[in-house]
């Protein structure tokens, strides 16, 4: 989803850790090398990398273009080919027709049946374009508070993996119970008050 | 700190509670929000109000939705024993108008609109549309901090159980 949509939604995390000095360049280095890649021509399925906010399908991370203000602005994008499962048959069932009538046979065994199906499907993967989609996230790296701009809990996890894995610093997504304990400003006592509240009855 | 999906889950009930309170200072207790956060100028309840009421055998879900609903059934479900779950807010701080769905168990936001803004006509304009934009969404997630805040650390007061539940209880059978 793009921050720049008329409507947003938005999942807050927490960052806990710092990069090496230079901090940009470091930015840079980890999202040219997690950036998404195309697989349009390619027997993949699936893709997930970064690109850049402002041109999703181009992206270039050079010269900290995703640096604005004091925020980094940089995107999240899923390739995903999907085959209609239709679509999968009526290729197979040509092609299994085709094979028959070439050899004579009045039947494939189940092991050839699963060879012609994946071929198929692979030679369809090469067909199919993938479908992208983009979510936006604004990083405070100085105040430690990242905005990803969906609440989609695949996007979300799909986000922190790639995240963690680009950076190696722990994300902690911003819930109820950790903005209590992380944001709140309790005392350890005041937290362990926390842990041992229990619900709240309002009706009599 | 507890595993992030354990603690999700057992602490939940805070984010319902946060709403339900929130809900009761909306209706009974416009200063204190003004006092939290002195720049506003408004906070309702706006065209959805969801509550969750648990029994021993199952749940049942309230959801009150339309810009002219009455929130009579909301207010018969808490007295039944229910929570808000999730709430259509409306924001306003002088002339300018928020408007977004919070969602009590992970208090994400959710169809936040925010005070128009420019429309972005080239490239260059790009740098201050995002920063125009990240001050608006600021403003949201600084109102729901602050509110958070006070209630949690209300909650772990004793004056939580002392004042605040008899008050709510007040409000909910009058």
């Amino acid at each position: 989803m793009g921050l720049l949509s008329s409507s947003v939604s938005i999942t807050c995390y927490k960052v806990d850790g710092t990069l090496e000095d230079p901090v940009m360049d470091n930015v840079e280095k980890k999202l040219k090398q997690n950036m998404i890649m195309e697989i349009d021509d390619d027997v993949s399925e699936k893709a997930i990398g970064w690109t850049s906010m402002e041109n999703p399908y181009q992206p270039k991370f050079e010269g900290s273009s995703f640096c604005i203000g004091t925020y980094l602005v940089f995107a999240l994008r899923i390739d995903q080919k999907s085959i209609p499962a239709k679509v999968l048959k009526k290729f197979y069932v040509l092609e299994m027709l085709k094979m028959l009538s070439e050899t004579g046979r009045k039947y494939l065994n189940n092991t050839e049946k699963r060879m012609v199906k994946d071929r198929i499907y692979s030679t369809l993967l090469r067909r199919y374009p993938a479908t992208p989609k983009i979510y936006d996230l604004i990083w405070n790296y100085e105040g430690s508070s990242l905005w990803f701009f969906s609440n989609q809990k695949s996007a979300n996890e799909e986000f922190e993996t790639l995240f963690s894995k680009t950076f190696q610093l722990s994300l902690i997504r911003l819930f109820p119970y950790t903005i209590a304990d992380l944001n709140a400003g309790l005392s350890d006592s005041q937290r362990e008050q926390l842990n041992k509240l229990s619900p709240t009855q309002f009706s009599e | 700190m507890l595993d992030v999906s354990v603690s999700y889950n057992r602490y939940k009930f805070l984010g319902h509670e946060f709403l339900t309170w929130l809900w009761f200072l909306m209706e009974k207790e416009r200063s204190f929000l003004q006092t939290e956060v002195p720049e506003l100028t408004s906070l309702e309840v706006g065209n959805r109000i969801v509550l969750e009421n648990r029994f021993n055998e199952g749940v049942e879900i309230i959801t009150i939705k339309g810009d002219d609903a009455g929130l009579e059934e909301g207010m018969l479900s808490l007295r039944k024993g229910a929570v808000v779950t999730e709430f259509h807010l409306s924001f306003t701080a002088g002339d300018q108008q928020w408007q977004f769905i919070l969602k009590g168990e992970s208090l994400n936001v959710s169809n936040l609109k925010v005070p128009k803004t420019g429309n972005v006509e080239s490239g260059e304009e790009l740098e201050g549309a995002v920063l125009e934009k990240a001050y608006l969404f600021e403003k949201v997630i600084e109102l729901i901090n602050i509110l958070y805040k006070s209630f949690i650390k209300l909650r772990i007061s004793s004056e939580w159980k002392e004042k605040t539940v008899p008050e709510i209880r007040k409000w909910i059978y009058a």
